[in-house]
């Protein structure tokens, strides 16, 4: 009796040490994302990412803050800035150059220093300020033209810093959320250490040291960096925002080029979440229980027309007969297997600085057909229209597909259209030059794909006369007064309220004058394992990976 | 010997600098900017010149090229415009990784491949022939980048045997965590080397056995595996040839295979590089590749000398 008894008791607590270790071992095991990123290579680390804005995702946003940031809380509304890493910002009201911002109190770098006015005035520096020691040259490109007005920034006291600009510019918040705040006392640390005795070497070697041993303020930290294998980060438990404080202990990301190879591995169980899966496999990974992400995102697929003398773009009824005379959903539906959104402008409805334009952007070649009879085209007369466009390319989808369904479409409507296919770069190159360069080879549109996140990149760089080539983007060299009179007045609205009025109104001008010919938005599909819970796809560049669980 | 290893080497120097100078202009004269990778075209015209100046793109192409010879003679190959990394480190890395993909795909393609030469010219106009002629055809025809993909689908996708792509969790050891990320790229590199040497090696023993010293031989009552031996003697320097030849083809990476595997080679480099117009890269990893044919055609001529000293007196 007293044998089985103990027996019991043993079996007992066995049972229970069983039960404690599985809840143990359930409680430490670390939960980790992997990811297969379209990226060659892991963006840069160092606090300034390359390769665009997946770079910004994956390698700014994660380990770093900026003074400002976008709000990806929701999967419906459209993202706009919000405070980050400044609580409060105000333009002087006597000098307009000038902004005061106020910094957020307790927060820390990853190596235990502190935020506070110094490492702003510090970061400002190592893109601006070309004798200061941490210069780098390297990170200047991909700065400087975001926040192209930002011209110095000043202490005032440890939680305040005034920045300047060139000239009165409201977008400046907007544009700092692409400054990331790196640690100057990690870089000085590992500046000390480097073994080269020229200064501009030695800080050279620095950035390199720094992009190996990241330290920011964001809510993951680096633990692991192989270039161009991978790189994992770990949640920064400490992090200033409780709310966005990770619930996934680890993420790894891995550069997968290739969307067949990205695919297999989400497929094969090697990843658990890929961007950008191969379009023809979607079927088969919603088959295999894989849950598809996609958004209406702040990209536009246009044709951008050449304005110069002797464009036939330079007729608006032209410009508008080609805004209605492509079937867009078809395109959606059949070309693009649903990754995309129809664009009936740069903003769709519902997002602050779409206004109401007049000109409807839909299907109707009927009222295409009566507009380019009315310019003076028939069936007989086509009008001869030539666009130049890449075989692939970033942002570019499926360029030759689409252009091809654009050239039948057009036909419809007494289009004659004349495809230039030529290499991305040099695309991406020619864009700067300009419809009157050579190198658009008598080309009366162009076709490259924009970002729209902030109000320069989707519409001031097109629109405005001072951004002709070789300034910026305006490779049509349209010349309105009307558009450089609302994006000066863009320019000066500093209240909020204000400048989305101002956007707004800029924005409904540009539909109603058909400056584009708008095709499409991307909608940047992602594909997860079904394991991955409370992920929020905003419309947006970017994500929140904090959010997600992994179960 | 020495003296014509010396010759061999002062051959290749003159090779060396007209590689240098050749990849170089290539990459110079390709349409599209540098900068692209760090400016983007939304840049503001004096940033554009500021960042040229900073990267040196503003000099004359002649002092360019000086500055570049003279730093890679150094072994500083400069920094890679869009990581920032060291070219040199960059290069290394990824030719570590190659070559081991390599010479893993070597061992496979050269072993299959002399196997079946090897049958296919001994028992020729068999049935052996005629099945190592269609395996030997089938591997040089095939696109392997095709081959990838179809075993990854069947070994990662649809088995779960094999990951699908990359090189493992970080660095590398030969330990099985690791090698069963290596073993379907170099299954697949190794197809076409296999096709090529067994093709090779068949019409050679072929070619020798119906040659007249093998009947001296056989006349002379040396047994069936002596005679087989001075036929494989005499079969080997063209062979090895066509082995340094793949292999050099092999180091050099396959951008089609890595990028498909994402293994981080010098094709998944070049491939990155081209993308995004990272010149130092470009040039610096064209460089190491192109040195890389030089020295194994070297080191082939100097093994063919020693195989066969009738070509170190020609």
């Amino acid at each position: 009796m007293l044998k089985h008894s103990f027996c019991l008791i043993r079996v007992r607590c066995l049972a229970v040490a069983g039960l404690l270790a599985v809840t143990a071992s359930a409680a430490s095991a670390e939960s980790v994302v992997r990811i297969g990123m379209t990226a060659a290579d892991i963006p840069r680390t160092l606090g300034q990412p390359d390769q665009g804005f997946e770079g910004n995702r994956f390698t700014g946003n994660t380990m770093y803050d900026g003074l400002t940031q976008w709000d990806l809380s929701s999967a419906d509304k459209a993202s706009v800035v919000i405070p980050a890493l400044a609580t409060e910002w105000a333009v002087d009201p006597n000098d307009k150059t000038k902004w005061i911002f106020k910094l957020r109190p307790g927060v820390k770098f990853h190596d235990g220093s502190d935020f506070n006015a110094d490492a702003v005035v510090w970061n400002v520096e190592k893109v601006l300020k070309q004798d200061a020691p941490h210069f780098d040259a390297s990170q200047v490109g991909v700065t400087a033209s975001r926040m192209p007005n930002l011209r110095s920034a000043r202490k005032i006291d440890d939680l305040t810093v005034e920045l300047t600009t060139a000239a009165p510019d409201a977008l400046l918040p907007i544009n700092l959320t692409n400054l990331f705040m790196a640690s100057p006392a990690q870089w000085k640390k590992l500046y000390d250490a480097a073994s080269a005795t020229d200064p501009k070497e030695k800080a050279k070697q620095a950035w390199d040291a720094f992009s190996r041993n990241a330290s920011g303020t964001g809510a993951w930290k680096m633990d692991k960096f192989v270039p161009r294998e991978r790189l994992e980060v770990v949640k920064n438990a400490a992090y200033w925002d409780k709310n966005r404080v990770p619930k996934v202990d680890r993420l790894v990301m891995l550069p997968m080029p290739e969307p067949n190879a990205r695919t297999a591995a989400l497929l094969s169980g090697q990843v658990d979440w890929v961007e950008n899966p191969a379009p023809d496999a979607l079927p088969q990974i919603k088959q295999r229980g894989f849950v598809i992400y996609q958004n209406e995102q702040p990209h536009v697929w246009p044709w951008q027309f050449s304005r110069i003398e002797g464009s036939p773009w330079n007729d608006i009824r032209v410009r508008k007969a080609a805004n209605l005379c492509v079937d867009r959903n078809a395109m959606k539906d059949g070309l693009l297997s649903g990754l995309m959104v129809p664009a009936t402008g740069t903003f769709e409805p519902g997002h602050p600085w779409r206004g109401n334009p007049k000109f409807q952007i839909k299907y109707d070649p009927n009222e295409a057909r009566r507009l380019m009879t009315e310019a003076g085209f028939s069936k007989d007369k086509k009008l001869k229209v030539k666009t130049q466009t890449s075989a692939s390319g970033s942002g570019q989808m499926l360029p030759l597909p689409m252009n091809e369904f654009l050239q039948q479409s057009l036909a419809e409507c007494f289009f004659d259209v004349e495809l230039d296919v030529i290499e991305w770069n040099t695309l991406f190159t020619n864009w700067r030059k300009g419809a009157k360069d050579e190198s658009a080879r008598g080309s009366h549109a162009i076709n490259v794909t924009y970002a729209a996140m902030d109000p320069f990149f989707a519409m001031i760089r097109f629109l405005d006369s001072k951004m002709a080539p070789p300034v910026s983007n305006n490779w049509g060299f349209i010349n309105d007064p009307e558009f450089d009179k609302l994006v000066a007045a863009v320019r000066t609205a500093f209240d909020p309220a204000e400048r989305d009025k101002a956007l707004a109104a800029l924005h409904e001008r540009s539909v109603d004058e058909a400056t584009f010919l708008y095709v499409a938005h991307d909608v940047g599909p992602r594909a997860m394992s079904p394991k991955i819970k409370g992920f929020v796809q905003p419309k947006s560049w970017f994500v929140d990976f904090s959010t997600m669980t992994m179960n | 010997m020495l003296v014509y290893i010396a010759k061999r080497i002062v051959f290749a120097i003159p090779v060396v600098f007209a590689v240098a100078l050749v990849c170089f202009l290539l990459v110079h004269i390709a349409p599209g900017d540098p900068l692209i990778s760090v400016l983007p075209p939304d840049a503001s015209q004096a940033l554009a010149d500021q960042m040229r100046r900073e990267y040196g793109f503003d000099r004359p192409l002649p002092v360019q090229f000086g500055i570049w010879l003279w730093n890679a003679l150094h072994g500083n190959l400069g920094l890679s415009i869009a990581s920032g990394r060291s070219v040199t480190e960059e290069v290394l890395r990824a030719v570590g990784n190659t070559l081991m993909l390599a010479v893993t795909a070597s061992v496979i393609g050269f072993a299959f491949g002399l196997l079946f030469g090897i049958l296919a010219g001994y028992y020729r106009d068999s049935w052996i022939d005629r099945l190592v002629t269609t395996i030997s055809i089938t591997g040089v025809s095939m696109p392997h980048y095709w081959l990838g993909m179809v075993l990854v689908i069947v070994f990662s996708v649809i088995l779960g045997w094999l990951p699908a792509v990359g090189m493992g969790p970080g660095g590398w050891s030969w330990d099985w965590e690791h090698i069963q990320y290596l073993i379907l790229p170099a299954i697949t590199m190794s197809v076409i080397p296999m096709g090529i040497v067994s093709r090779t090696v068949r019409a050679l023993v072929g070619d020798l056995l119906s040659q007249e010293f093998v009947l001296a031989l056989r006349a002379k009552g040396l047994s069936e595996a002596r005679v087989f031996q001075h036929v494989l003697k005499n079969a080997a320097p063209t062979a090895v040839a066509v082995m340094g030849l793949q292999l050099g083809y092999l180091l050099g990476g396959s951008i089609l295979i890595e990028t498909v595997f994402s293994w981080p080679g010098t094709g998944f480099l070049l491939n990155s590089a081209i993308f995004q117009r990272d010149l130092p890269l470009l040039q610096g990893t064209i460089l190491v590749l192109a040195l890389f044919f030089v020295v194994l055609n070297l080191i082939v001529d100097v093994a063919q000398a020693a195989i066969d000293p009738r070509i170190k007196r020609a």
